[in-house]
Parts: C-alpha cells; structure tokens; sequence
C-alpha cells in the first residue's frame, strides 16, 4: 500500500522520500490513533486537574485526587473482592482448564471435536443472559451476593480465554521432546512437570493472566449476581460514576490503567500480545 | 493435581511402547480412562457455571410474572408475546439492532486505515504500535466510557473547546443520548476490529498491488481496484465482531445512555432487578440470544467460507 511497497524493487537504487499519498495515509492512521486512545488520555489529565467537578480546561494541577484515593472505602472494599474473586478464579481454570486441553490435544477420543466446541462455547453468548440465568439457578437457592456466586460467573466467561492459549501453545510445541523422555524411560509425571509444562508454560501463563484480568474487568455477572452483597471493584466504579461528579474515579482509573499496562507488557515479554489474543 | 498425575503415570508408561495384543488393549483403557479425568472436572464445572444457568433462564421465559417477583409457573408464550406486540419493547429490539449496525459500520471504517497500516508496516515501532492498538482492550469498559462521559458531556472537552473558541453558543447535546453511546461504542471495540482485520490482509498478497503499479495504475486506483476488494471479507468478519459484541453490551448504553437510551442488555437489567419481573426479563434475553445467535452463525460461516483464522 505505501510508497515504500510498491517501488520495492527500486528500494535499493534510492529511497525516495514519501509521496503525498503515503503522507496523508499517516495522518489519517494518526488521528485514528488519536481517536483511539483519547478517554484514556483525557482521564489522566482529568485525574490531575484542580478543578472542583469534572470539565474542561484543567485549571489547575493537583494531587489531591489520588490523596482522596486511600479514603474511598468502597474502592478499597471492591479491589478487595475484585482481587480475591479473580484470583480464585485464575486458580481454579488453570486447575480445570490445563487437564482438558492437555487431553484435547495429546489423547484421542470420540466427541473430541464437541468437547473442544463446548470449551470455548460461552464466548458465544451475551454475558449478560449468562447473569441473569445464574440469578436465576442461584437467587432460590440463596447463594447470590457472596464470592461463591462471583467466582462461579466468572469460571465459565475465562475458561475459553484460558483454553485457547494453551492450546495454541500445545499446537505449536514440539512433541519430539515429550516421546524423547518417554523413551528414555521417564515417568508420566515426570514428562509433563519436567517437559510438557516448561515448553506451553508461556501459553499457559499468558491464559492466566488473561482470565485474571477479564474476572478483574467484569462488570455485568457481578452486577447481577453479587451488586448489594459483594460490589466487585467495576461495579463500585459504576455507581461511583452514576452519582459523583468528582475526579476521584479517574485517579483511580489511571491507577488501574497502569496497572493493565503492567500486565501487558509481562504478557508482551512472555508470549506477544497477539497470539495470547488470538 | 495427583488424579492427572497418577493417570498420566499409566498414560505412558515405557512398557506401552511393546505392542503385544494384550498391552494394546489394556492401553487404550487406560487412554479412556485418562482422558476422563482430564476434561471432566472442566465439563462438570461448565455445566454448574454455564450450561444451567441458561437452562434455567429458558425455562423462567415460559413462565407469566408480575412486577414484584410474583412467577406463575407455566408453559406459555404469552411472555414473548407482550414482549414482541408491545410497540415500545419493539422498539427497543429494534433500536438496538440499529445501534449494532451503526457502532459496526462506523467503527470497520476507523479502524481499517490502523489495520491496514499495522499489517503493511515494516517500521521498527510496529510491536509498539500493535500493542498500542489492542492495550486499550485491557483497560475496563466502565474506566473507558467513563473518559467519553469527560469528553462528550455538556461541560466536557468538546462541548467547552468549542464554546471557547465562539463556534457554539450552547452545548452540543453529545451524551445521554444514542450519537454519545455510538461514539463510545465505536473506540471501545475498535481493537476486536482492528485485530479482526489485520489477519484478514496478513492474507493479502502484495504481489497483486505491486504488479497493478507497474503496469501503471495509479496509487489511488490499486487501493479502489486491487486493495480494497480483497481486504473485504477481513471488513466483514470485523463488522460481523462488532456488530454482535454492541448489541449485546450493556455498560457504555447505561452510563452514556444516561438512562434516556434503552436497549435489550439495560432492559433485561431493568425488568430483572428493578421490577424484579424474572419471566420478561428472560424472554427478553431469548430474544437477544437469538439476534446474537445468528450474527455468530453468519460470522463462522464466512470465516470458515474464507479460510482464514481469526
């Protein structure tokens, strides 16, 4: 598409500089850029502003948004439960999700093709139908409003998130390894701890922090089954929105921003971004 | 952990590489065996997370409920019925369908010149670049909306700059309404596009647009000619994303909606824990699960049409 492209050939002789075309081209990737990374722009210049509500221009700048952070009860209550109901259930899809793509992928058996469908299924359906059924399935039975009914929403929305990752990592491994410590006499055990885990633990990790971060970020599941009992972080950050009219939620935001940023460059050095996306 | 490790102890043990009739046999048991242990705990808990709650809310939409959280167990349709003839729940399906078709539309256009750039680029910053494009994925929904709330609002970015500058007297009403949650939509799944749409031209061979070059057609005309055609069924499956994640989202319509937008997910909300009516607000999620349903079965489907993974 760019000038650079289509006078491949000529490359070499001389590099021409970029025409208008390819100019233009940029500008409008730019602003496209511009575009998509405005809100979160604009909320870490808004977590910095003087100004007693939200609007624009910044008056001034101040600190005080992030000092007020610490004293918000609700926030610290909610990253309470948003970091115990993600770890448990990082934790637990590992625990159940590592197993079934290792039997996907090394073990033949019939229904193989359906299982593996049904792994990754709940990503075709709207998470906001999956709440309601649990209110549903849960509300009689008076489990609502506790981490138990926030993890279990939450397993089922990051197992396909998990599963893929592992198995793209056990897809693109190399068995040669494995058969070559079976050979050599190595016990079952020993060949997934010692070889099979150490060569898809990149997958598996990036799948992890994967289903960390989309338990973190759920909002709808935890509005509905948990809102008045166990307000999961998002869900506070939601109300706080509906009714304050101060920078308070985007001082926490830039706090939670960087936080992501954190994980994705960990994910980035690990495995790339996109594969663990893809 | 110890069930998988003692069944893959059996899985492959040396003695199975002797392949005498008996051992044979005896391995594949143990195959079975093991391949049960394997998934079974995530089939099980698939089925308590997943598969009965929707369950579940199948069968409340058969019932007849009253505000208040009174349920008449029966088996009727007649929930779906008021839900489908009632004009203003007709208009609610309908608005969200629109929203899906717009937020889609506008947000494959945005997104196609950073596709196209990030999938053609041999610039030293690329991983930068794609990182940046997707990192916004990973920051929550609600902190995003919340940044288009500051720029959108009636005292926000746009509204004061422009105020500022003398080009308006009054506001532009940019939030709490549709155009505000379509903006926000838009930027919101931008990435979903933007990825969908990079390994659709990672396909493309540049052979085609090299050779319409060199016989003469002009930058311009290989992009009309050669380049967009063939980086359609990318646009498509990226449209066909979008389209399905926006009709059934529900934090970017509540909070930029400011409650004068209403739309399947925030009705379903709204029936379920507001008027407490279970039976409408599963039929309502029915009704969603079908529209979802079948965007999905288009987008498979031409994926599976044109060969390419997403």
């Amino acid at each position: 598409m760019t000038a650079q492209q289509l006078s491949a050939p000529q490359k070499l002789v001389l590099r021409r500089p970029p025409g208008a075309g390819t100019i233009l081209f940029r500008i409008l990737v730019g602003l496209m850029y511009l575009f998509l990374l405005a809100p979160l722009i604009i909320v870490v210049v808004i977590s910095f502003s003087s100004n007693q509500y939200i609007s624009f221009p910044p008056e001034g700048f101040t600190l005080r948004w992030y000092e007020l952070l610490p004293t918000k009860t609700q926030f610290m209550s909610g990253l309470q439960t948003s970091l115990i109901t993600a770890g448990i259930t990082t934790v637990i899809v590992l625990l159940i999700g590592v197993p079934a793509s290792l039997a996907i992928h090394r073990y033949e058996f019939r229904g193989k093709a359906m299982v593996s469908a049904f792994f990754l299924s709940p990503l075709l359906v709207p998470s906001i139908v999956i709440a309601l059924g649990l209110v549903l399935l849960l509300g009689p039975m008076g489990l609502t409003n506790t981490y138990f009914s926030i993890i279990l929403g939450h397993i089922g929305i990051t197992i396909p998130y998990l599963m893929r990752t592992t198995l793209t990592s056990l897809a693109t491994s190399d068995t040669s390894c494995e058969e070559a410590a079976k050979v050599l006499g190595a016990s079952g055990v020993t060949v997934f701890r010692r070889v099979t885990l150490p060569i898809i633990a990149p997958g598996v990790i990036a799948g992890g922090v994967l289903a960390f971060i989309v338990s973190f970020d759920e909002l709808v599941i935890s509005l509905f089954v948990a809102e008045s009992g166990k307000p999961t972080l998002p869900v506070q950050v939601m109300r706080y929105v509906e009714n304050s009219a101060d920078a308070v939620v985007a001082a926490l935001s830039v706090v939670l921003i960087l936080f992501s940023v954190l994980i994705v460059v960990l994910v980035e050095r690990l495995v790339g971004l996109r594969k663990a996306l893809n | 952990m110890s069930v998988t490790d003692t069944a893959l102890i059996r899985g492959v043990s040396p003695s199975d590489f002797k392949g005498s009739g008996e051992l044979e046999k005896a391995r594949r048991r143990s195959d079975r065996r093991i391949t049960l242990a394997l998934v079974l705990p995530g089939i099980l808990g698939l089925a308590v997370c997943f598969v009965f709650p929707l369950l579940f809310m199948a069968r409340m939409s058969f019932n007849v409920g009253e505000p208040n959280g009174v349920v008449h167990e029966t088996v009727t349709l007649e929930t779906y019925v008021r839900a489908l003839a009632d004009p203003y729940y007709w208009k609610v399906t309908v608005d969200t369908f629109w929203m899906g078709l717009v937020t889609a539309l506008l947000c494959v256009i945005v997104s196609y010149p950073i596709a196209l750039f990030l999938a053609r680029t041999e610039s030293k910053w690329k991983g930068i670049l794609v990182a940046l494009a997707i990192a916004p994925l990973l920051t929550s929904a609600v902190v995003r909306t919340f940044g288009w709330m500051v720029i959108l609002g009636n005292q926000g970015l746009i509204n004061n700059t422009l105020i500022d500058l003398g080009f308006i007297q009054t506001p532009l009403v940019l939030s709490n309404n549709m155009t505000g949650v379509i903006i926000g939509l838009v930027e919101i799944f931008m990435p979903y596009a933007i990825l969908t749409m990079m390994s659709g031209f990672g396909q493309i061979s540049t052979q085609l647009e090299e050779a319409a070059g060199s016989l003469g057609a002009s930058k311009a005309k290989v992009f009309t000619r050669v380049t967009l055609p063939l980086s359609l069924p990318g646009v498509l499956t990226g449209f066909l994303l979008v389209f399905v994640l926006s009709i059934s989202t529900f934090v970017t319509p509540r909070l930029l909606g400011g409650g004068v937008v209403q739309v399947l997910a925030t009705e379903i909300y709204d029936q379920a824990t507001g008027l407490l009516n279970w039976p409408f607000a599963a039929a309502l999620s029915m009704i969603l699960l079908v529209l979802f349903g079948t965007v999905i079965a288009a987008y498979t489907a031409i994926i599976k049409k044109m060969g390419f993974s997403s």
